[in-house]
Order: structure tokens, then C-alpha cells, then sequence
């Protein structure tokens, strides 16, 4: 596919000085954008956190005034009434998923590793970049705007499943849903501009020598995100579209009273949902596969094998959407080769688990911050996937579906997964986004404070959920059976609280670093992809005059024959010495 | 600082591009200053199979078509759950004229072909003309259809009567929405045309607007089938 050139480049135009609005605010610069996604996932990351620890407080003391939340909530004198607990769950999981996990993994660090790690200038479409993260933002601004309309917001759920949420009054929400469905209608569109961007860079814009194979496994995934983006979001747009119409306009797609079929929602939102948790986790995979090598000095551990199993999920992912829906009325027949389908989009992880095991044996490994969180992510995902195995099968998940087993095992992959691979990248490649150092010592009392009392939040709930706990009710304590586990719902919020307060040193610790932190080298980590071979921040257009040739694959780590235990990509490797691939 | 030296291309992905050149290769890059959506400005990488803006653009067919996938899906769930189809007692759907109508969609995709292939021969007024028919042909297929559903409306289908006319305004609506979309864009690259902005060498835009007008236009028949016909 590529024709290696000489690496004779000129660059006209570079020099040129943007004004403050071009620079920061319609920056058509793809590290700006991706600083830009960076700032919008962390901000909406707060709001969802609060937004947890409301739902928290209710679980462990419900029905109790929520302290310095009576001028708020002024009809309940601070508490939290059952409408409003349906709302904050709903909204605690859209914004986590739409606006923190997506914007932060897929916007962020996908805007920014792609065009600097295969020796890119820039994303194929620069304007269509910047109106892809304002489109986004727009869709963060009506979905915030829901939480102002009269009827509060969402409250049915994440998932929305009609009839539910295809008829105001049932929920009692009026413009809340609407604006939900408007929202990720707005935000399909902004994800369709980033996706068809990223597949267009991969595929056109990789520097001489960079070929495919030689691609940083985080690219990779991050294409494949892309398709996945690309193909799923749309289904979601279509069934949004449908439900604001039966909800504005009077339409009966999923009432039945019209002839209308509520299953349909279900079908076309998992059919969408399910490669969206894979959107959510196949960029924090390659987040992974980038930091492990770097930090434990030795080669990925089955490059090949590793791609391959993320085209595999990247197929699969659309023939086991039926596992959400086991218990929702379908034919024994179907649910079985759901089952199987299931069992074995597992495999794929499997081997990457494998892999990143491979890797990490026998290496000299250094416990940085990057590193620590990206080995948290194995350990959580190992833990999350395993859960998963647990419910794909039917006969185990017509016990625990709809209980706190599934909301542990979303915490396992999207918390333990998606936001621990995102805090690696934030901590890894923080140098390269903002010509700074974190601090490490901060950086490593957020990582075992985070670590600690992420466990203890999420881990009993996979013993809450096989005692019974229905996942999404109001009061525990009104069921007879759950009283004797009500101590572990306390201890869970204490967890989350600790959870809630061991960010503080993160966000100390960012903003710290982003004004005074020690100024970053080229390469701090010693690390031989071609982003690393760019100035710490990188300067618009990312190289000067020459962009860089690529000799080989990126995780050459202490090849035999080489002085430094590191190869970048850019400088051959003598002859004789043993390439890994 | 070198000079850019031009970029050494093997045969094979050369003659692999002249087969492309047919679905739009790429123009020469356009300087930064008019912030062109080509590849930046000035690389000297290998020369891409598919042009960026086609690539794109089958990317965005890709999405519209998971879009239509998803509305056809909801359509066809509905259509045979339903005891009788279509219900009694509901207006029938306009066969014959839309039957027409559809002829003249896909006519507009001819003279859409006939004026990319005049601008790849250099010739502008030839593909102004084709543009143009394309237009008219579109707009009158629009009219048709819109002339169609006021006339349905009056018969007393409308979106809250059931089903039935629920999926068809959705179905047909957003098809029509689309096509009033690739009209505007066709009016857009019309009236560059008009003012002699394509050549031979560069028309991308001309021909990743033909790519969406023929997505359009190909994408009513599947319609017409399903909604009208079955
Ligand atoms: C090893 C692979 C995995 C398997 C076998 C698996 C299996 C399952 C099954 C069977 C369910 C449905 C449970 C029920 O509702 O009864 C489920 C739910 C869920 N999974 Fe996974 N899963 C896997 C990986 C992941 C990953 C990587 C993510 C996200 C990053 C994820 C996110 C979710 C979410 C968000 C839900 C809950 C959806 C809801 O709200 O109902 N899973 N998983
Ligand atoms: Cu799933």
C-alpha cells in the first residue's frame, strides 16, 4: 500500500500567526481539538460524579435530607424524591458514557495520537475536526440544558426503553427526554465527523515507511473505534429520531396502542449498545498495549495477534447484541446463539489479556503513574470481563440481570477499563499534549487512593447483586430480604465518597502541572513511537520541515545490538540486529 | 531546505489510479490560504489509492446508510406485526405517480453521470448542463412528492394514524429531507460551476457531490419497494 519517498518535505504557510479565536476557540489544530474534548470530558465528569454521589447517598441513608442540598431540593427540605433519583441515574450514566468516556478516549486521544503516531500533519479533514468538537459541545450544552426544563430530566433509565420513555406522563419527564434524544441525535452527528476523520487519516495521510503493521496499537484500535462509531452511532440516531417522534409528534413506533412495538427500541438500541461498549473500552485496549512495552522495556508480546482480535471484536460486536435482551422475551433458539456469540467475543479479549501478560513477564518493569493505572486497567478489565462471562450465559443472567452483579460489571469495564486507560493516557502523554510534567509522587496518591476505594465501592456490588438487589430502585431497606445487606450499600458509599475525594489530588495535580510543572522533554519515557520525535507541546503542523521516515515497528525495546534499550521508529536499526517484527 | 521532490510511484499504483480517476482522484494541494479540505499542504507521502474527499464521502454513505438501516429495520418490524397491511379504512398510497416519479429520480442520476463525465473531458458548459438537468429533475421529483402528501394529509393519513402512516412520513420524509439536501449542496457546486471553478484535473467537489446524489437517488427505489410496493 505505501511507497516510501524521501522524507522531503516543505511546509508553506506554518509560520503564519493565528489570531487568539483561531488558536483556541475554532482551532482547526488537531492537539488543540483534542485538548478541547480533553477539557469537556473532565468537566462533564464532574457533573456525572456528583451526580453519583446523590445516587449513593440515597442507597446508603435513603430517604434522608441529603446535607447542603435543602435550598435545592426546598419541597423535600434536602430529600431526594423518587422522580428525582430516576433522573440522576439516568443522567449519571448518559453523561459518563456519551460525554466523559467518549469525548475523553475517543475524542481526545484520538484526535491526538492519530495524526502525531503515524507521522501525520494534521487530520485529513482539519475544519470538519472543528466542527465535529463544536457539534459535540453543542450536544453537551442540550443535554445539560435538560436538567433546567420544567419535569426535570431523562429519568428512564440510560437505556430509555420504550414504552417508558416514549410517553411523557409515565415518567413524568416532558422536555427532559426530548432533549436527550436531540442531544445524542447532535452528538451522532459530531461522532460521524470525527469517525470518517480518523478513518481517512489512517488509511491516506501515515508518513513514508509507516505501514499498516507498523501502526502503534493504539492507532489501531483507534480505527477500529472509528468504524465502530462510524456504523453504530447512526442506528442510535434513527431510534432517538423515532422516539422524539412518538413523543412530540404523536407517532406509535414503540406504543403498542398504535401498532406499535416497544421490543424495537431494544432492538435498535443494543444493536447500537453493544458495539458502543466496545467504543468505550478498544481505545483504553490500545492505551494499554502503548504504555505496558514503554514501562516494562520489552517488546508488545504478539503485535499480530493483538490486531487481529480487535477486528474480530470489531466484527463480532454486531452479532451479540441480543445478550442485553435474554430476559425480554425471545426464542430459546435465538438466546442460544446469542450465548454462543457471546462466549466467544470474549476470546479476543481474552488473547489481548494474554498478550498484555506476555508482555509484562520477565521485563524490567517501572511503576510510573501511566504505568501503574494501565495495569490497573488489565487487572479491572480481567475482573469486568469475567462478570461478563458470568451473564452471557442465560440461565446464570435470568438470576442476575437487572441486579447489582450487572452494575459491578459495568463499573469493572467502563470505570475499571475505559477511565483507568484514560487516566493512563492523561498521565502519559500529559508531557506531549502540554509541554509539561505531572508530578509523580500526586500522580501516584491519586492512582493507589483511586485504586482502593474504587474497589471498595464497586466490588460488593457483585455480592449485592447476587443477594437480589435490583439495580435502578429507590429505597433498599423497603425490601425485607435486602435489610441484612444494607450495611454493605453504606460501606459502598463510603467507598464512593473516598472515590469522589481522592480526584481532588488529580485535579491539583492537572492544574498544578499545567501552569508549573517541570517543562518535558522530547521523549520523557524514553519511548520509540513517532509522537515522541516531535517538541513537547508540538508546534501546529506537528513537524518542522521534514516529516518523519518510519524503519520499523514501534515496540522495539531493548533490541539486541542497540547501545540504548529503545528504537525509535524514525532511526534505522543496524544491520545484524534482530528486529522484532 | 530541499525542494519537494515529486513523490516515486511505482506502475502498479498507477495504473491502479487511472482506474480510479474514475470515482475522483485528487486535485493538486490547495494552498492553506483557502483552507481547502485536501491533505495538507505540500506532503510529500505516497500518493493515495482513493482520494481523501472520496474516501470521506464513502465513510458518510456508510453512516447514512446505518441510518436508513436502522428506520427500515423499525419499518419492516411494524409492517409485519400488523394483522393487515395496509390497515382498512386508510387512504391507499399514490402507486402509479410515484412509479413516475422514480424514473425521474433516477434520469436525474444519468445527467448527473453525463456531467462529471463532461468536466473529466474539460468541458464546462457540458457540465453546467448536466448539473442543471440534474437540478430541475430533482426539484420536479420533490414537488411530486410533496404535491403527493399534501393530497394524502387531505385523505386523513397523517403521522398519529398508527403505524401505517407513521413508518411512511418517516421513512419517506427523511429520504425527502435528504434529497433536499443533496439539492442544496447540488445548487452550491451548480453555481461554482457557473463561475468556471472546475477543470479536468480539479473537480473533487463535482464528483463527492455526484457520489451523495447518486446514494440518494439509489437508496428511493429500496423505498419505493418496501413502503409503496410490498
Ligand atoms: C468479556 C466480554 C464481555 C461479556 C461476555 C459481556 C457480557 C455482558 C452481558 C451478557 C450483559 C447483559 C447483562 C444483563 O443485562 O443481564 C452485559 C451488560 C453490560 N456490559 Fe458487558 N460484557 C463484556 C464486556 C463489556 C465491556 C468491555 C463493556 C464496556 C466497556 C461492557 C459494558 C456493559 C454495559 C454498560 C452493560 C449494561 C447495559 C445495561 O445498562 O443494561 N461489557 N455485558
Ligand atoms: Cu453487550
Amino acid at each position: 500500500m505505501s511507497h516510501p519517498t524521501a522524507a522531503t518535505a516543505t511546509v508553506h504557510g506554518a509560520h503564519h500567526e493565528l489570531g487568539f479565536v483561531r488558536t483556541y476557540i475554532f482551532s482547526t489544530d488537531h492537539k488543540m481539538i483534542a485538548r478541547q474534548f480533553l477539557f469537556l470530558g473532565l468537566f462533564m465528569m464532574v457533573i456525572g460524579g456528583i451526580l453519583a454521589m446523590l445516587i449513593r447517598w440515597q442507597l446508603a441513608w435513603p430517604e434522608t435530607p441529603v446535607p447542603g442540598l435543602g435550598w435545592l431540593l426546598t419541597e423535600t427540605e434536602g430529600i431526594i424524591p423518587p422522580e428525582t433519583y430516576n433522573m440522576l441515574f439516568t443522567m449519571h450514566a448518559t453523561l459518563m458514557i456519551f460525554f466523559v468516556i467518549m469525548p475523553i478516549l475517543a475524542g481526545s486521544f484520538g484526535n491526538f495520537c492519530i495524526p502525531l503516531m503515524i507521522g501525520a500533519r494534521d487530520m485529513a479533514f482539519p475544519r470538519l475536526n472543528m466542527i465535529s468538537f463544536w457539534t459535540g459541545a453543542v450536544a453537551g450544552v442540550l443535554m445539560l440544558a435538560g436538567f433546567f426544563v420544567k419535569g426535570g430530566h431523562a429519568a428512564a433509565g440510560w437505556t430509555s426503553y420504550a414504552p417508558l420513555s416514549a410517553v411523557p406522563t409515565y415518567t413524568g419527564t416532558d422536555w427532559g427526554q426530548n432533549l436527550w434524544c436531540i442531544s445524542l441525535i447532535v452528538l451522532g452527528a459530531s461522532s460521524m465527523m470525527g469517525a470518517i476523520n480518523y478513518i481517512t487519516t489512517v488509511v491516506n495521510m501515515r508518513a513514508p515507511g509507516m505501514t499498516l503493521f507498523r501502526m502503534p496499537l493504539v492507532v489501531w484500535s483507534l480505527f477500529i473505534t472509528a468504524i465502530l462509531l462510524l456504523l453504530a452511532l447512526p442506528v442510535l440516531t434513527s431510534a432517538a429520531a423515532l422516539l422524539l417522534f412518538d413523543r412530540t409528534l404523536g407517532t406509535h413506533w414503540f406504543l403498542p396502542a398504535g401498532g406499535g412495538e416497544p421490543l424495537l427500541w431494544q432492538h435498535l438500541f443494543w444493536f447500537f449498545g453493544h458495539p458502543e461498549v466496545y467504543i468505550l473500552i478498544l481505545p483504553a485496549m490500545g492505551i494499554a498495549s502503548e504504555i505496558l512495552p514503554v514501562f516494562a522495556r520489552k517488546p508488545i508480546f504478539g503485535y499480530r495477534a493483538m490486531v487481529y482480535s480487535m477486528l474480530s471484536i470489531c466484527f463480532l460486536s454486531w452479532i451479540v447484541y441480543g445478550h442485553h435482551m435474554f430476559v425480554s422475551g425471545m426464542d430459546p433458539r435465538v438466546g442460544i446463539a446469542f450465548v454462543l456469540t457471546t462466549m466467544v467475543i470474549a476470546v479476543p479479549s481474552a488473547i489481548k489479556t494474554f498478550n498484555w501478560l506476555g508482555t509484562l513477564w520477565g521485563g524490567s518493569i517501572l511503576f510510573t503513574t501511566p504505568m501503574l493505572n494501565a495495569l490497573a486497567f488489565v487487572g479491572m478489565f480481567v475482573i469486568g470481563g469475567l462478570s461478563g462471562i458470568f451473564m452471557a450465559s442465560t440461565p446464570v443472567d435470568i438470576f442476575i440481570q437487572d441486579t447489582y452483579f450487572i452494575v459491578a460489571h459495568i463499573h469493572y469495564v467502563v470505570f475499571g477499563g475505559s477511565i483507568f486507560g484514560a487516566f493512563a493516557a492523561i498521565y502519559y502523554w500529559f508531557p506531549k499534549m502540554f509541554g509539561r510534567m505531572l508530578n509523580e509522587p500526586l500522580g501516584k496518591l491519586h492512582f493507589w487512593t483511586t485504586f482502593i476505594t474504587y474497589n471498595v465501592a464497586f466490588f460488593p456490588m457483585h455480592i449485592l447483586g447476587v443477594g437480589g438487589m435490583m439495580r435502578r430502585i429507590y429505597n433498599p431497606t423497603q425490601y425485607e430480604f435486602l435489610q441484612n445487606l444494607q450495611w454493605w450499600n453504606v460501606l459502598i458509599t463510603w467507598g464512593a465518597f473516598a472515590l469522589g475525594l481522592a480526584q481532588i489530588f488529580f485535579v491539583i495535580n492537572f492544574f498544578w502541572s499545567l501552569f508549573a510543572g517541570r517543562r518535558a522533554p522530547m521523549n520523557p519515557w524514553n519511548a520509540t513511537t513517532l509522537e515522541w520525535s516531535a517538541p513537547s507541546p508540538p508546534p501546529h503542523l506537528n513537524w518542522g520541515d521534514r516529516i518523519p521516515t518510519v524503519y520499523h515497528g514501534p515496540y522495539e525495546y531493548s533490541v539486541p545490538g542497540v547501545p540504548e534499550d529503545f528504537s525509535p521508529q524514525t532511526r534505522p536499526l543496524p544491520a545484524g540486529a534482530a528486529a522484532h517484527h | 531546505m530541499t525542494p519537494a521532490s515529486p513523490p516515486a510511484v511505482d506502475d502498479a499504483a498507477v495504473a491502479v489510479d487511472r482506474l480510479l480517476a474514475d470515482i475522483g482522484r485528487l486535485p493538486p494541494p490547495p494552498p492553506p490560504e483557502e483552507g481547502g479540505e485536501g491533505r495538507p499542504w505540500g506532503e510529500p507521502e505516497r500518493t493515495p489509492l482513493v482520494s481523501n474527499a472520496v474516501l470521506g464521502m464513502l465513510g458518510f454513505m456508510g453512516a447514512e446508510t446505518m441510518l436508513f438501516a436502522g428506520l427500515i429495520a423499525g419499518f419492516l418490524v411494524l409492517r409485519y406485526a400488523a394483522v393487515v397491511w395496509p390497515p382498512p379504512f386508510q387512504p391507499r398510497l399514490p402507486i402509479e405517480v410515484t412509479g413516475v416519479n422514480t424514473v425521474v429520480l433516477l434520469l436525474s442520476s444519468a445527467t448527473m453521470i453525463r456531467a462529471v463525465r463532461a468536466i473529466r473531458r474539460g468541458n464546462q458548459a457540458g457540465l453546467v448542463g448536466g448539473l442543471g438537468l440534474t437540478a430541475v429533475l430533482g426539484a420536479a421529483f420533490l414537488g411530486v412528492q410533496g404535491y403527493e402528501w399534501a393530497r394524502l394529509v387531505g385523505f386523513g393519513l397523517t403521522v398519529t394514524s398508527g403505524s401505517y402512516g407513521a413508518t411512511f412520513y418517516t421513512l419517506i420524509g427523511a429520504h425527502g429531507l435528504h434529497v433536499v439536501g443533496a439539492l442544496i449542496w447540488l445548487g452550491i457546486v451548480l453555481v461554482r460551476a457557473w463561475r468556471g471553478r472546475f477543470s479536468a484535473r480539479a473537480h473533487t467537489p463535482v464528483v463527492v457531490c455526484a457520489m451523495y446524489w447518486s446514494f440518494v437517488v439509489f437508496l428511493w427505489p429500496v423505498l419505493y419497494v418496501l413502503v409503496y410496493l410490498t
